[in-house]
């Protein structure tokens, strides 16, 4: 063996080392790394009161009051939803102005004693479609798509979608 | 004492049998009549591309249905980013080189590679931060994605502070090449924390397994913008390993004169 295929497998074996200790050190973490909890890992957890943690989930159709609070400050009830559970949230302060019903939120508060959330931070997460409004419009008129009901078709077939006037430019 | 990279054109250095293909495209002298045809025609072509992208990303594409203008972001977010981790794993293969073939132009664009990427993955990070304020409200937060993109910049950051951090160069680059490679593992786990983990940050639109999950009139220009900042990326890397050449041949050619001239008086 010359020097340089045993310099080639050494790098090979810390390599293969080096990537299992992370996998496993990943794994071992898996839990402290998630962002947010879902409804379900709420309901599966019951978080105590004190301790505040990030909410994540679809905004639930259907379910946005928004009103102004006694502080004159607008505010916010919604529900939170990842399909099976929902969870309740209010939140007093101004939402992002992607925020609507069917879009992803990720809310930091803390759980009240009745189950429902107290938030103090929304923020808005948007999914990973990208399309001109006339596109989006187009899916709509033609009931292939209801922004607030789901995730869009797959682009194969906006791609070709009839669309009418483009204004892009 | 320089490495052989100083000797002259054509003067390859001695080495072993075995690696002679590999070699070849070592030589200095070799290297250095490729790029001076190459990189004329690489930076016309950065610079051709990446007007074209720009222009067309910028001034001719659609806004996005709910993003609206802001989409324009991504198209320098979404390139500086595949830069960062493509530019690192790049450094990561010229590390392996380098330690395994004792490559000395290996270290060498390694060197100058380090700076440019760090410049890029910065770049990634202050406009997914101006992206990040008005769409999602909030200018950064810890999810996963971007705090491997933060350590993937410092892993840049650290290579190129420790390359240069020795008085003795080949022990710099060998220390460098050692960081670099340990830190590829963070180049997959920023590609796939958005799959494994829950992240403010949404998951990929173009490299993923199905379609893209964006429309033609998006996706084309974000290619065309991608292919040109990656002209302009090679550009600059080769542009700078050919100065560091140089460099290193003007210091050698002075050394000889001076040891010459040393013998004269003597």
């Amino acid at each position: 063996m010359t020097r340089k295929k045993r310099r080639l497998m050494v790098l090979l074996l810390a390599g293969l080392g080096l990537g299992t200790a992370t996998a496993l050190t990943l794994t071992a973490f898996q839990d402290n790394l998630v962002f947010f909890l879902s409804p379900s890992d709420v309901m599966a957890q019951r978080p105590t009161g004190e301790r505040a943690f990030r909410l994540g989930g679809l905004v639930e159709t259907g379910s946005v009051e928004r009103r102004t609070g006694s502080d004159g400050r607008p505010a916010a009830a919604f529900r939170v939803t990842d399909g099976p559970n929902a969870i309740s949230v209010t939140y007093s302060g101004v939402l992002p102005d992607l925020f609507r019903e069917g879009q992803g939120v990720v809310t930091l508060g803390r759980l009240l004693p009745d189950g429902s959330f107290r938030a103090t931070e929304v923020l808005a997460r948007h999914d990973e479609t990208y399309m001109p409004p006339e596109v989006a419009d187009a899916l709509r008129r033609a009931g292939h798509w209801n922004p607030s009901e789901g995730a869009a078709p797959p682009a194969a077939s906006w791609n070709t979608a009839p669309r009418e006037g483009r204004s892009g430019g | 004492m320089d490495r052989p990279l100083t000797l002259g054109p054509g003067a390859a250095a001695p080495r072993p049998a075995g690696g002679r293909n590999l070699h070849r495209f070592a030589n200095p002298g070799r290297f250095l009549r490729a790029t001076g045809r190459l990189l004329p025609a690489l930076w016309a072509a950065a610079l051709v591309v990446l007007g074209i992208g720009l222009a067309w990303a910028l001034l001719f594409s659609p806004p996005d249905w709910q993003q609206g203008e802001t989409v324009r972001i991504m198209y320098v977010h979404v390139p500086m980013a595949w830069l960062a981790m493509g530019g690192y794993t790049a450094l990561a293969v010229l590390s392996a080189m380098s330690l395994i073939w004792r490559h000395p132009l290996a270290d060498l664009t390694a060197r100058e590679l380090s700076p440019v990427g760090a410049a890029a993955t910065a770049l990634c990070l202050a406009t997914g931060s101006l992206w990040g304020k008005p769409m999602w409200g909030t200018w950064w937060v810890w999810d996963a994605r971007l705090t491997s993109v933060l350590v993937l910049f410092f892993l840049w950051l650290g290579h190129a502070a420790l390359v240069r951090a020795f008085d003795d160069p080949e022990r710099g680059a060998r220390a460098g090449a050692i960081l670099a490679l340990v830190g590829i593992v963070n180049v997959p786990i920023v590609k796939f924390s958005v799959d494994w983990w829950n992240t403010l940050h949404q998951p990929a639109s173009v490299t993923r397994f199905d379609a893209p999950g964006m429309h033609v009139d998006i996706l084309y220009p974000l290619l065309v913008c991608a292919l040109g900042f990656t002209l302009l990326f090679a550009a600059v890397v080769l542009s700078r390993t050919r100065a560091a050449v140089m460099e290193r041949r003007v210091r050698a050619l002075q050394l000889a004169r001076a040891r010459r001239e040393d013998g004269a008086a003597a």
